[in-house]
């Protein structure tokens, strides 16, 4: 958010270089609608946003044009920055990759070059002195907007990992008293740690007596992910309720044996329907078919 | 500071009311087997709820007491252990293998259960 990096810092311009931008800035205004144009079929003919209707493509070019000209004559690259942002959170969920980003910025920059060689292809002195104001300017910004775009993706690839991790580990309520924490996926210690956050806190909202942990859905368990486990279950039994663990598989059980880890502790069952079973039986319920128990009655 | 016992039934309840020095937690444990044996009580309920902190002295007082308690044929219930503590507890490494319950109401219950499992 908003990291001030040092090449977005202008270097104070020599008056002669400024004197120059300020004439380059004019010719690019006035031939903005040609440019603009010309900029707009290049991409399409590069293949680039293909996810974006040709309008959408034009009216975007517009925008990028009159902020990349804005950002070439003030020499602040404040608002370009908030406008990349704003434009990658727009064209991130529509599957617009870096490389195209990257390209259509690029692509601006030589359409650009390309119309300063043809206005000062007469005087090449001049040329060369106006390139020398231009490149540095336009290759921050297209750093910028690079930067902006990737910072974005960052942002919303954090953001749906938090996402994930929330959701990948809900305490369910099954019964009265009785919860199900379902682990599925890799344990780190990090989650460890939310996971049994998450399930004291469970414990004390929901008043329960019972947990079964399931942990069919962990593919593998080394020995700090054992000694999680085994905190977690001394943890909740601190808070008065009991585990079960359900779901050992086969491999899991053999790497717990060769590490030696003091599962003594551990109330283990089968599978998670035997581990519900034994946990109603523990809180005193008894689950029979309605017909057996009217007839019983 | 002291810490008050309450007399309810055939049961003491010991409710912890601050944070306690080394000294306060031994008193606890000598006012606490006194009363057990003045009232011949089944069950002593010790509360910690009001407890954010739980190092090992504390820890190893309360086994103590419930071990004491136990030669003298009551059981003892820790209960209240906040979330945040019993996670700290853990990744210190701190065993406190008595019983625990999550509040007063629960402790009770499981001090019936006993005695009539035991009877």
């Amino acid at each position: 958010m908003g990291n001030k990096k040092p090449v977005n810092v202008p270097q104070p311009p020599s008056t002669q270089s400024t004197e120059l931008l300020r004439e380059l800035v004019a010719h690019l205004r006035e031939h903005r609608t040609q440019l603009r144009e010309e900029w707009a079929s290049r991409i399409t003919e590069a293949q680039l946003l293909t996810a974006m209707t040709k309008d959408e493509i034009f009216a975007e070019a517009t925008s990028v044009y009159d902020n990349y000209v804005e950002a070439l004559a003030t020499g602040t690259l404040e608002a370009l920055q908030s406008y990349s942002r704003n434009l990658s959170e727009r064209i991130i969920p529509r599957g617009v990759e870096t490389h195209e980003v990257v390209g259509i910025v690029l692509l601006l920059r030589d359409v650009l070059a390309r119309s300063l060689f043809a206005k000062y292809q007469g005087d090449f002195t001049k040329l060369n002195r106006i390139l020398d104001a231009y490149e540095p300017a336009a290759n921050r910004i297209a750093n910028t907007v690079a930067v902006g775009f990737v910072q974005e993706r960052e942002r919303v690839i954090r953001q749906q990992q938090e996402a994930i991790r929330e959701l990948s580990t809900p305490v369910l309520q099954v019964r009265e008293r009785l919860l199900i924490l379902p682990i599925i996926g890799v344990i780190d210690p990090q989650r460890a740690r939310q996971l049994t956050e998450q399930l004291l806190r469970g414990i004390r909202t929901n008043r329960a007596k019972v947990v079964v942990i399931d942990i069919t859905g962990v593919a593998a368990m080394d020995a700090t992910v054992a000694n999680h486990l085994v905190q977690t279950v001394e943890a909740s039994r601190l808070l008065g309720a009991t585990v079960i663990v359900t779901g050992l598989s086969p491999e899991i059980a053999q790497t717990i044996v060769n590490i030696g880890v003091d599962l003594g502790k551990m109330n283990t069952v089968g599978d998670l329907q035997g581990g519900i079973e034994q946990a109603e039986r523990l809180l005193g319920y008894k689950v029979i078919p309605a017909a057996e128990a009217t007839g019983a009655a | 500071m002291e810490v008050p016992i309450l007399k309810q039934g055939r049961y003491l309840i010991a409710t912890i009311q601050a944070a306690l020095s080394d000294e306060d937690l031994l008193q606890l444990r000598r006012a606490l087997l006194e009363r057990v044996i003045q009232f011949r009580s089944r069950g002593v309920i010790v509360d910690v709820t009001a407890l954010d902190v739980m190092d090992s002295f504390a820890t190893r007082t309360l086994r103590d007491i419930t071990y004491m308690i136990r030669l003298r044929g009551a059981d003892t219930v820790i209960v209240g252990i906040q979330p945040e503590v019993a996670f700290a507890m853990v990744q210190l490494g701190l065993t406190l293998d008595v019983a625990c319950a999550l509040d007063l109401e629960e402790g009770l219950a499981h001090l019936e259960q006993r005695a009539r499992s035991s009877s």
